[in-house]
């Protein structure tokens, strides 16, 4: 058994190490380890409550509107303001284009670029996907950035700027919607559609959501010649490469709902197992065993928690914490909301081969297109001159939870305030659940048990598997920290 | 630019959000990697852009310890680490059991420019905030302090002091338009202001621009976010006293923190993570701000705020309570259209 140190990890968000014990070239089992310590729970201690919309999305400047949309949730939750339908619609709109552009972000600049690794020079798709996916000089990254810095303008005029908008508040946003822009709106998300359509996915959004099961997309991938789109391209690695076959966790999957409106999720809340089953909140632990974490004796739900810091802790290889649900470890992210909604062709394919590297790209494609077309929509229902916002006033004592779907998978937020000021602050984000360390009981965390299994290819001293495992999670290590 | 020299640079991280990378990969006219070309950029590596991983950095960082790379530019993003008790423990160099501040340090005595790159690097920004438990500071001050982990000597060969790009994030065209300066060897020390930011940008201030401005002449004030009126005298606007340009250069092709509706929070200062009081509230004595524009004698200013509160056009003061226009701009009676 050898022991290897893979770090830094580049081309996620964030600091990350990962320690492997390797036996007759296979990964057998595996450490991941955050290696930062920021300290915002102990920040937002004994300030004003409202403050936390400055400081929690400034956790995370690649999904920091996330941040601001589980903080500005919790103050909701603490002060009983109701929203406008225009809030909703604004903040999903707004919401959605974070998440979409993380997803772009993600497959084109961190993803695909280890496709055209050296190690790959004989594969026959090579040229092909070096010409496009190679790292900085790629034909495909200048067209993204291009397209995606367009399509985020919708960021600019909804919430002033991006990353780090105060825009989001409680009660809806604080920049109400007129009818030149939403015409405006309008021509930006088409404009975004057609480059998702000419380069990133070769057909309509339409056809792409409607693909409805493993032998369908199988079906479309035939006809479509290679070079037609990135997606279609990225169905030929994953076939030959056979990425289905690599980074199964445990296939526990949750999401917290999407993009709600009147009340209701456009994404569906629960948890998978063998089938949808309610989400109890109430059953979140926090577990700080293997963190380098302290003043905590056992897991604590989040409204109890402590994130205290303790470098000299013996057992411990993570800032992270370790997360679960009823004891549990569970896998969140795009696969883990479509799993949850019910998409035909991800409920199919999760039924074949379970959650895995190609299946998390494939949701998350799949997710940029059917998000697109809800943005459509929610643009066509924000009526103008019709209320953004609505007031409250602070109360002195309460508490709150700020449940949202990140990109990358559940985030949540739990505030107490007492005296007017905040007295306790607690993050748990989509990456934390992912990529968290062993627990008291010795559980390793989602990434850790995909780790376990992975094949390294001859005379590698940086297994790409291990590579492409650990980024199909797409993690982002900042906000796992705080 | 093919005539000129391929400069190195290298972009660390350390104890951010990674929030200014995000902000780049935003930039347009032209894109990140077209600009970088433009300017005879070689990227050495980066984060979120390279595909260098693990050992194959570790030895590239040697290599330029070594002296046989070269680093013309050396970019840090996010504040360094230096807790606990000042060990650096609280960031590990993944990969390697060195803190990171020990890295950036030996990193920046090699390198042509060292550039701070947002306020966390600048000043120790966001992440030093409350009782700035990873004890974060900047390349070359904590927060108000000159200092930080270069110290306040510090300068490279051409005898520049670390660059401050401060902002939270930075605007790409902040960075973009300092690193084809720094590339055409155009920035000279007086290019930078008293805290080490460049003045092409921080000689503006927010309110330049503003499209509120009208609303400030007539002190019609907004009284809750959503409002339309200036937000200086109740909701903690700071874009009269904020070195920047956001409102003449927008972000995200349209919009500025003023233009989303909500306040400057004077994020490109030092110090501003601590403002002393919640950021979208404005402290008064005696119902006057205490933070008046900075140039301008307060007596003066309350003079004429409180006359100008008396000629509030009606249409200024019903529009600075409303979430949209209520009273268009009207022609006078008479009037021909």
């Amino acid at each position: 058994m050898t022991r290897r140190i893979m770090g830094p990890f580049n081309r996620v968000e964030g600091d990350l190490e990962v320690e492997l014990e390797i036996e007759s070239g296979q990964v057998v089992s595996a450490q991941v380890s955050s290696s930062l310590y920021r300290g915002f729970e102990q920040i937002l201690q004994g300030k004003e409550p409202a403050d936390a919309l400055v400081y929690t999305p400034r956790i995370c400047g690649i999904c920091s509107v996330s941040q601001s949309v589980a903080a500005a949730r919790a103050l909701a939750q603490l002060s009983g303001v109701t929203m406008p339908t225009n809030g909703d619609l604004a903040i999903n709109l707004i919401l959605a284009n974070e998440n979409v552009a993380d997803h772009l972000t993600h497959f084109y600049l961190f993803f695909m670029p280890d496709f055209a690794r050296e190690t790959y020079r004989n594969e026959p798709w090579y040229e092909l996907i070096a010409n496009r996916f190679r790292a900085q000089t790629g034909s495909a990254a200048r067209e993204m950035l291009a397209a995606r810095a367009q399509f985020m303008h919708l960021m600019g005029l909804m919430a002033g700027k991006w990353p780090h908008s105060l825009a989001i508040q409680p009660g809806g946003v604080s920049r109400s919607i007129e009818m030149q822009e939403k015409a405006r709106l309008q021509a930006i998300l088409f404009g975004f559609r057609r480059y998702l359509e000419s380069q990133l996915f070769g057909d309509s959004l339409e056809n792409i959501v409607s693909l409805d099961s493993a032998d369908a997309l199988q079906a479309w991938s035939v006809e479509q010649p290679l070079d037609r789109s990135d997606f279609r391209a990225f169905l030929e690695v994953a076939g030959e490469l056979e990425l289905d076959q690599l980074g199964q966790a445990e296939d526990r999957f949750m999401s917290y709902g999407a993009y709600q409106l009147s009340g209701r999720n456009s994404f569906a809340q629960g948890l998978w197992e063998t089938e949808l089953e309610p989400l109890d909140s109430k059953l979140i632990t926090e577990d700080i065993s293997h963190s380098w974490m302290g003043y905590q004796t056992a897991p604590k739900h989040p409204f109890e928690g402590v994130t205290l810091p303790d470098a000299e802790i013996e057992q411990a290889y993570s800032w992270c914490k370790a997360p679960r649900l009823d004891g549990k470890v569970v896998e969140v992210g795009a696969l883990a909301r479509q799993q949850v909604d019910g998409h035909p062709l991800i409920r199919d394919l999760v039924s074949q081969s379970g959650g895995n590297v190609r299946n998390r790209v494939i949701a998350r494609l799949l997710e940029i297109a059917r998000v697109t077309l809800l943005m459509e929509s929610w643009v066509r229902e924000i009526q103008p001159k019709q209320p953004f916002c609505d007031h409250a006033a602070m109360p002195q004592e309460a508490q709150g939870a700020g449940l949202v779907e990140a990109a990358r998978g559940s985030l949540g937020h739990w505030i107490k305030i007492r005296n007017g000021r905040i007295l306790n602050y607690q993050i748990v984000a989509p990456t934390t659940w992912n990529f968290s360390p062993r627990d008291a009981k010795g559980q390793p965390g989602a990434l850790e048990v995909a780790l376990q299994g992975a094949k390294l290819r001859a005379g590698e001293q940086e297994p790409v598997s291990v590579q492409h495992i650990v980024r199909s999670f797409d993690p982002c290590m900042v906000c796992t920290v705080h | 630019m093919s005539d000129q020299p391929t400069l190195n640079l290298l972009w660390l991280q350390s104890g951010g959000c990674g929030g200014c990378s995000l902000s780049l990969l935003c930039a347009e006219g032209p894109d990140l990697f077209t600009l970088l070309e433009s300017a005879g950029i070689n990227l050495l590596w980066h984060p979120s852009l390279s595909e260098a991983s693990g050992s194959e950095l570790i030895e590239l960082l040697k290599s330029i310890l070594d002296g046989e790379v070269r680093l013309d530019l050396l970019c840090l993003e996010g504040s360094v680490v230096c807790g606990p008790n000042g060990s650096g423990k609280f960031h590990r160099f993944a990969g390697t059991d060195q803190p990171m501040m020990q890295w950036i340090e030996r990193l920046a005595k090699v390198a042509g420019h060292v550039i701070a790159v947002g306020s966390c690097a600048a000043y120790g920004g966001i992440t030093a905030a409350g009782n700035n438990p990873s004890e974060s500071c900047g390349l070359q001050y904590d927060e108000h302090e000159k200092g930080g982990l270069l110290g306040q000597s510090f300068s490279d060969e051409s005898g520049l002091p670390v660059i401050n790009i401060a902002g939270c994030p930075v605007h790409p065209n902040w960075v973009s338009e300092t690193l084809v300066q720094l590339a055409c060897g155009e920035l000279q020390r007086q290019h930078l202001d008293h805290v080490g930011r460049p003045r092409s940008y921080a000689d503006h201030l927010v309110h330049h621009g503003c499209p509120r401005n009208e609303f400030y002449e007539y002190k019609a004030s907004a009284e809750k976010s959503s409002d339309l009126g200036c937000m200086m005298e109740h909701m903690g606007c700071l874009g009269t006293q904020a070195h920047a340009d956001c409102n003449t250069r927008l972000w995200n092709g349209e919009g500025s923190c003023l233009r989303g509706g909500y306040a400057c929070i004077n994020c490109t200062a030092p110090g501003f993570e601590e403002p002393g009081h919640p950021f979208t509230e404005t402290p008064k004595i005696a119902g006057i701000p205490v933070g008046l524009p900075t140039d301008m004698p307060k007596a003066w200013f309350v003079a004429l705020a409180s006359l100008a509160k008396a000629a509030t056009p009606k249409r200024l003061k019903e529009n600075a309570v409303a979430d949209h226009i209520r009273v268009p701009p009207s022609r006078k009676p008479g009037e021909k259209t």
